[in-house]
């Protein structure tokens, strides 16, 4: 299992958790397992086309996947993947 | 294309620009107001469309107002003395303003902020001296808020806090300043005022100004359209902690607007208007136009709160795309 880190915003769709878990070989395989256990996460990760919001950060035990293989990111268990707007609201 | 009179018109003569300043202080403010032409997206030929450009600040962006009057507000009152640092939280502009009058007035500055603001930000605070002290990336900038609480809770005595979110001379320093601008700018023509909202300040101050010469200025705040959004600055009210000096029903109407939209319209505007803004700016002109199509006729001023300069390494330019390649 991945260890699945859920920004403020986003936690309710996960009944209020911070931290929740999912499985899948690749952060896209991940998502879509989110999908299924808290459906409605993905629209919000996700754009249409399937690719990551322009505006949200991935990242794996720390990594940025844009600086990775993006969605085709590996993942084993133990991995620790964090869900980061790119911004914090406020001025 | 633009009449040849507004292609070719000078800028301000040497012999009629202003005079020196005493301080970096007395540049804050007096911003200029800019013509909106190209980029206006079927919106009637009876609107005129103008952007209130807040990057010209000394400090970059709008918050060297709220910074300014807040610091002033607490001299005046005595809760800032001597031995003293100036504390908030702040996920950027307003850190940098109060890091500047900080500076430019001699007093130690502490900023909470989410680690996953821009680095620019980080560097900039860092070059006008102050002390950042990180929060959670994942709680937001709420989460700074509530980490800043504690640290003032910790030592009440050694802090001066101006609290953007609820202290009057937040939205006070627009009803003095930011509001007259433009009624003068405008002379007296303006009928809507839009600007984005994050603690509220500006929409509050400058549309109460507004509205005191004439009420029938409507004014707009721009929000981003859910509370998962990447449009730095702004808060969706309804999913946040409400700042103490916003009031809904000051405002007319509230516009959601989708951050992907308002990513797009910062890249038109700098192609098609040669505006390079933030992504705020972006939002509060989608609003703008949004509202300007509704119309026949009218005035409507917009605020730019910065300069997009400051997000270069943001998501906004870096890592979905190349640059060069920003989508239409």
């Amino acid at each position: 299992m991945v260890q699945v880190k859920v920004p403020t915003p986003l936690r309710k769709y996960t009944g209020g958790a911070g931290g929740v878990e999912a499985q899948g070989g690749t952060v896209a395989a991940l998502v879509d397992d989110l999908e299924r256990r808290y459906p409605g996460l993905k629209e919000r990760i996700c754009d249409e086309s399937g690719q990551v919001r322009r505006f949200v950060n991935i990242f794996v035990n720390g990594e940025d996947i844009r600086f990775l293989k993006h969605l085709e990111t590996p993942l084993k268990a133990g991995d620790e993947l964090s869900i980061v707007p790119a911004i914090a609201g406020g001025r | 294309m633009l009449p040849a009179r507004a292609v070719l018109s000078r800028p301000t003569s040497p012999a009629e620009g202003p005079r020196a300043a005493p301080s970096v202080l007395q540049l804050v403010g007096n911003t200029p107001l800019v013509e909106m032409r190209k980029l206006r997206d079927g919106v009637p030929p009876g609107i005129r469309l103008f952007g209130k450009l807040e990057g010209f600040n000394p400090g970059g962006s709008v918050k060297d107002r709220p910074a300014l009057r807040m610091i002033e507000d607490g001299l005046a009152r005595g809760r800032l003395v001597p031995g003293k640092t100036i504390l908030d939280s702040t996920s950027g502009n307003t850190g940098i303003a109060l890091a500047m009058v900080g500076a430019a007035l001699g007093y130690p500055v502490e900023l909470v902020m989410p680690s996953n603001v821009s680095k620019e930000r980080k560097q900039v605070v860092a070059a006008f001296g102050a002390k950042a002290v990180y929060s959670d990336p994942l709680e937001g900038s709420d989460g700074a808020i509530r980490l800043c609480r504690k640290i003032l809770a910790e030592s009440p005595d050694r802090y001066f806090k101006p609290d953007q979110y609820n202290n009057p001379a937040n939205s006070l320093a627009h009803y003095e300043t930011t509001g007259p601008e433009i009624w003068r700018q405008t002379e007296g023509r303006v009928t809507h005022f839009v600007a984005g909202i994050g603690t509220g300040g500006t929409i509050m101050g400058t549309g109460r100004y507004l509205k005191e010469q004439n009420p029938a200025v409507q004014v707009i705040a721009a929000e981003p359209e859910d509370a998962f959004h990447g449009l730095e600055g702004l808060k969706h009210m309804a999913s946040s902690i409400v700042p103490g000096i916003y009031h809904e029903n000051e405002h007319d109407l509230k516009v959601g607007i989708s951050t992907e939209e308002a990513y797009n319209m910062v890249y038109r505007l700098g192609r098609e208007e040669g505006l390079l803004l933030g992504q705020s700016c972006g939002a509060a002109y989608l609003a703008a136009l949004g509202i300007a199509r509704t119309l026949r006729e009218g005035t409507i001023v917009v605020l730019f709160p910065d300069f997009g300069d400051r997000y270069l390494s943001t998501n906004l330019w870096v890592g979905w795309q190349k640059l060069g390649e920003a989508r239409p």
